[in-house]
């Protein structure tokens, strides 16, 4: 097969999964109420950190702390809806619709098919995030004036990051097609220990100084560090002040192409192990 | 059927459904690790975020109260409300609908099995998050706490007993709705700070779902102090409104379970499958 009759299986998988994604995701109700249901989880999430947060400083949210928690969860949407999106995509196609057996029979590229499933969370996870920060800026004053933000910044570390999310997607994707479905576990596990350690709710430096090493191994952290600096003007973690932004991203792209390559050698490894061991078409109902 | 042989029956099925949540527990000791791992990390979150704007101890209290308390929701939402969508996937609800026994007991089987399987969760995570965080607890007194946590649980699983009626008529959309209820039910059901800071009127509306007056009662027994400006109503009306709630569900789930079945019945959703 040629490079290019490749190249074409490749997209056409990812367009088509892509689609299908978006019709597993919205289409068990109408538009109105998938919109609804699109914005009240994220709105919700962020709620719950505002009230943690008023309660505690009885009204005031002029402590630059504040808009640091809002902005690192509203980006974080992401990290559970890019990451799950594509690793849950082989649980559902294998175990609930036992559709994966067909995949492999189908003139389809399973890795980019996979990312393309991944694709229509990224778009939900888009609007989410949308929606949730201009709640913040409208409905609680949190100051991002267009004209101050780094666009250029903030574009360059959302690709990047995404596509770092995706990789690990795939590497999780990669473990699903060996494990039971409680790999799901698996993937919540993944996306709390973000959550916990790469400063999304509170800067690096509250951590205990060995949960603070892990944390700035991960890329979760510098992407982050990425979006606040290109949206709030400051990263607000002392623990990563030392380096330019610069520096940020270069770290970030080398973690990003670091994924890619892991991913992409894992998966097919875990692939050849689920053809040998007949995990392609495994039901695990309990 | 005599009532001697319809007793035997039904607390025979309610021990046939529990049996394997029970026994679950044994054969796939991961779920176990990660029921206890995963909303640790959550709570480990939430509790880093009140001491980096300074909040009291107590607080760290709340979160990991909240944060044990959350499995019972979870498990009414994925273990009890879906549960028959569930079923539905998997071909065993027409088991259901033939077996020669009281629906009622079935769903009581779940609920039963549900709260061993959730405390057994729930302990975990109030055991470490007590032992990570230092967690100060001096409860003023045991028994009413008990009492509270109790009907808590009464309420709760009689609200899920409902609700799996309820989900009965839906396909897809009863995966949607338990996954929407997720982060609402946690924010206006105030599992992370008291339920108070929503405003008096949002906090009655959100006692419908049982944890919320549980939550609070139970903090003001363990931080008598630190809730005097935070409580929503006296512990003894909360208790009063669970023992209500708890009766009131339990006989609409009744009711709604028979109405649904019918429903579903005429309109040929029992049997559909990949809605």
């Amino acid at each position: 097969m040629t490079a290019r009759v490749r190249g074409g299986e490749s997209w056409r998988s990812l367009r088509v999964a892509a689609w299908l994604g978006w019709q597993i995701e919205s289409n068990w109700t109408d538009p109105f109420l998938f919109a609804v249901y699109s914005v009240v989880k994220p709105v919700a999430g962020a709620l719950i950190l505002v009230f943690m947060y008023l309660v505690v400083a009885r009204g005031g949210l002029e402590n630059p702390l504040f808009p640091y928690i809002f902005v690192g969860n509203a980006f974080y949407i992401y990290v559970s809806g890019v990451l799950l999106g594509v690793s849950w995509a082989v649980i559902d196609d294998r175990e609930h619709y036992g559709m994966l057996k067909y995949m492999y029979a189908a003139p389809l590229n399973i890795y980019t098919y996979l990312l393309g499933r991944g694709t229509a969370k990224t778009a939900i996870s888009t609007v989410a995030t949308t929606i949730t920060l201009l709640f913040g800026v409208g409905a609680l004053g949190i100051r991002i004036p267009p004209g101050q933000v780094d666009w250029g910044l903030l574009a360059g570390a959302l690709v990047l990051g995404l596509a770092a999310l995706a990789f690990m997607g795939l590497l999780l994707g990669g473990a699903t097609l060996l494990t039971a479905r409680h790999n799901y576990f698996i993937g919540q596990g993944v996306a709390g220990a973000l959550y916990l350690l790469s400063g999304v709710v509170f800067p690096l430096d509250v951590l205990p100084a060995p949960l603070q090493a892990v944390g700035k191994g991960l890329p979760v952290t510098y992407w982050l560090e990425a979006l606040r600096r290109s949206v709030l003007g400051d990263g607000g973690n002392e623990a990563l002040r030392s380096l330019s932004t610069g520096t940020v991203i270069l770290i970030l792209a080398l973690s990003t192409v670091v994924l890619a390559v892991a991913s992409v050698l894992f998966f097919r490894w875990a692939e050849r192990i689920a053809h040998r061991r007949g995990l392609i078409d495994m039901q695990t109902m309990h | 059927m005599s009532l001697r042989a319809e007793t035997g029956t039904f607390l025979r099925t309610v021990w046939g459904r529990a049996y394997p949540r029970v026994v679950g527990m044994q054969r796939e000791k991961s779920w176990m690790l990660f029921d206890v791992f995963l909303p640790l990390l959550q709570v480990a979150a939430y509790v880093y975020i009140y001491r980096a704007i300074g909040a009291p101890p107590e607080f760290t209290g709340f979160v990991v109260l909240g944060g044990a308390m959350t499995a019972y929701w979870m498990n009414i939402l994925w273990s009890m409300a879906s549960q028959l969508y569930w079923e539905k996937e998997t071909g065993n609800l027409e088991l259901y609908i033939i077996a020669p026994t009281s629906r009622m007991a079935i769903l009581l089987g779940m609920a039963v099995g549900g709260i061993f399987a959730t405390t057994i969760r729930a302990v975990g995570v109030l055991v470490a998050g007590i032992l990570v965080f230092r967690v100060p607890m001096a409860p003023t007194s045991v028994p009413a706490l008990i009492g509270v946590f109790l009907l808590t649980l009464v309420a709760l699983y009689g609200l899920g007993m409902l609700m799996a009626s309820l989900f009965l008529l839906w396909g897809r959309q009863a995966w949607q709705l338990a996954d929407l209820l997720q982060e609402p039910v946690f924010l206006v059901s105030g599992f992370y700070f008291p339920v108070r800071a929503l405003g008096f009127l949002v906090a009655l509306g959100a006692s419908i779902v049982p944890i919320t007056l549980g939550l609070d009662a139970m903090r003001q027994l363990l931080y008598p102090e630190m809730m005097e400006g935070f409580k929503f109503l006296p512990v003894g009306i909360e208790l009063g409104t669970l023992a209500v709630l708890g009766a009131a569900f339990l006989f609409f789930a009744h009711r709604a379970l028979r109405y649904f079945e019918d429903l579903a019945k005429r309109e040929g959703r029992l049997t559909l499958r990949g809605q």
